[in-house]
């Protein structure tokens, strides 16, 4: 608590002190007067409340039902891998809470009348129950056979009008080097991890027994890894915001220095349409130029564009290795008008910033306009680490993960270290 | 916050917003003035030396994932300190800084399954030198290794 009055009176020392704020996309933007509310820092008139202080860490995304029931996706590497949680109470806090499921890993969502969950390399579906916490306990499996790989394995999903399911299947690498993560190895030309991976699949969401191979479709190429994604009903498209490559220095110190290894490349948020190709492993986005690049795994050297000119820019960045990990648009009336419609997103905190400190560990907003940011992105939650200076991610208390909408139009978040929820909600009045 | 600090920062506040630009990017950074230095332990001349260009070493090829901290990455990265991996045997240890390494391992409790690259190209010196930072540090308080124990590891 004494940390968080401190980052309070210094972030309102820096704001009264260093007005205006830069005209930067791709540096943190000024927030509207912040306020201590237990261990996050909102905006004036929202309230952060704890709907459970710890459950597991590995905490990962989290759907709440339409009963206002909270079904929390973990990803331990052994133990369950759903936690359900109500307050039969009313009281805001969780009194009921059951484990299930043995499909541990990231993605959790409600379809249909069914709660889809995904692994590293499936994604399976419960029918649930009307009325009754737990789902049938008797897993159909979706999609399978998705590839097995260590990095980037997270297998996100979410769901369009039209009866689709996207799936992220994130590169296996950092940049497609010859060398895994060797300085001065070239990138692999063509790249073949591109043929199943980094790329987003679209199968049918209502159809039970589906393989990669046989029924997927590739929607879009040239992604790294795209944890955060949410289909936006107003625009009626997919969005996604990307995990850019890292080490930039570390692997080509002859064109770049620490700090701008630490910079670069902006985390990308994508509006993607059937087909679209955003560069990876051939480009990376300097949020500083706002431009694509070449990378130097492919003769790159931090000004060339070459066959970046053809690639799809994003509709804005974050700063460099904030690491989204969940994106939502916010539809509920419970929030001011300007939230409506408006991105959600969940950044987990960098850990490949170092030697400089380590950033990011926060919930930003975009607002949005017919389909589109409008204006620049803003801290909606802060306070996350607990410490002013995170040399090394272990240093966090917390790291913002999840997002939810509940049906009353309140936001959930969750925590990865300790598995805490928070829900916000927004009173009107300053706390 | 002790007072000195809080002084800093003001000065540090006042003294910073000319350009703006340059403020706002680092608004989530503590300055300089609140970064405390870290305490070293009082030890001999050649010790610290060695220590010097092992940290020189660490900080080219290790801290970009083992971190500043050497406490690693949660599930990507192991931490360092305190542990069997960097604390037990020594031949192992030279062998994975040398050779890399690859599939599951558990530290600490919790399993990481990523990828070592090889670090071959160093010298038998920096090899030591790194590996003797490594031991004295993170909460570490372990014997030396020697370039000739790294070079006999090499050589199989």
């Amino acid at each position: 608590m004494r940390n968080i009055i401190k980052s309070s009176i210094m972030s309102l020392l820096v704001l009264a002190a260093c007005q205006p704020a830069p005209e930067n996309a791709a540096s943190e933007p000024e927030s509207t007067a912040l306020v201590d509310d237990g261990e996050l820092v909102l905006g004036d008139g929202f309230r952060a409340t704890v709907v459970i202080d710890s459950t597991y860490k590995n905490a990962r995304h989290l759907v709440v039902h339409q009963n206002g029931d909270i079904y929390l996706k973990m990803r331990a590497d052994d133990g369950n891998g759903v936690l359900a949680l109500r307050d039969s109470d009313g009281d805001g806090k969780v009194d009921v809470r059951e484990e299930f499921s043995s499909i541990n890993g990231t993605g959790i969502d409600i379809h249909d009348g069914y709660l889809y969950t995904s692994s590293k390399r499936e994604i399976y579906r419960y029918k649930m129950n009307d009325g009754a916490l737990l789902p049938d306990t008797t897993a159909e499996m979706v999609i399978s056979e998705l590839p097995d790989q260590i990095s980037h394995a997270a297998k996100s999903f979410t769901f369009d009008d039209s009866g689709n399911l996207y799936v992220n299947v994130g590169a296996p690498s950092n940049a497609c080097q010859q060398e895994t993560r060797t300085a001065g190895s070239k990138g692999q030309d063509p790249c073949p991890q591109l043929e199943w991976q980094a790329s987003i699949w679209r199968f049918d969401a209502n159809q039970v027994g589906q393989t990669q191979q046989e029924h997927g479709y590739k929607y879009c190429t040239g992604i790294r890894n795209c944890v955060a994604m949410d289909w936006d009903h107003n625009s009626n498209s997919l969005f996604a915001v990307m995990h850019g490559r890292d080490q930039l220095s570390f692997l080509w110190p002859d064109y770049f220095d620490d700090k701008q290894s630490a910079e670069l490349p902006g985390e990308e948020f994508l509006q993607i349409d059937e087909g679209d190709d955003f560069g990876w492993p051939f480009c990376y986005y300097d949020g500083f130029k706002n431009q694509k690049l070449l990378a130097p795994e492919y003769g790159g050297n931090g000004e060339e564009i070459g066959l970046c000119a053809n690639k799809k820019d994003p509709v804005m960045a974050f700063p460099a290795h904030y690491a989204p990990n969940d994106l939502i648009f916010y539809q509920g009336d419970h929030f001011p008008e300007r939230y409506k419609n408006g991105a959600f997103v969940t950044l987990h905190g960098s850990w490949n910033r170092a030697p400089e400190p380590q950033q990011g560990y926060l919930v930003a907003f975009v607002p949005f306009k017919d389909g589109k940011p409008n204006g620049k992105w803003e801290v909606f939650a802060n306070g996350f680490a607990q410490v002013d200076t995170v040399k090394g991610p272990n240093d966090a208390k917390h790291r913002p993960m999840g997002l939810a909408e509940g049906p009353d139009g309140s936001l959930y978040i969750t925590d990865s270290v300790k598995g805490k929820i928070w829900r916000i909600t927004y009173s009107g009045t300053p706390t | 916050m002790k007072y000195y600090q809080f002084f800093g920062l003001l000065v540090f506040l006042f003294t910073s917003c000319g350009g703006g630009q340059e403020q706002s990017q680092d608004q989530n950074q503590a300055p300089e003035s609140m970064i405390q230095p870290e305490s070293e332990p009082e030890t001999s001349t050649e010790a610290v030396a060695v220590n010097e260009a092992g940290k020189k070493v660490y900080d080219q090829y290790c801290l970009v994932c083992h971190q500043a901290d050497g406490q690693g990455v949660p599930n990507a990265f192991p931490p360092l300190g305190e542990t069997e991996y960097v604390n037990g045997d020594t031949d192992r240890l030279i062998g994975i800084v040398l050779n890399g390494l690859n599939g599951e391992i558990e530290v600490k409790g919790q399993i990481y399954n990523g990828v070592m690259v090889p670090h071959n190209f160093l010298s038998d010196q920096e090899v030591a030198d790194v590996i003797t930072y490594v031991r004295s540090s993170f909460g570490n308080n372990s014997p030396a290794v020697t370039a000739d124990q790294v070079a006999k590891v090499r050589g199989g």
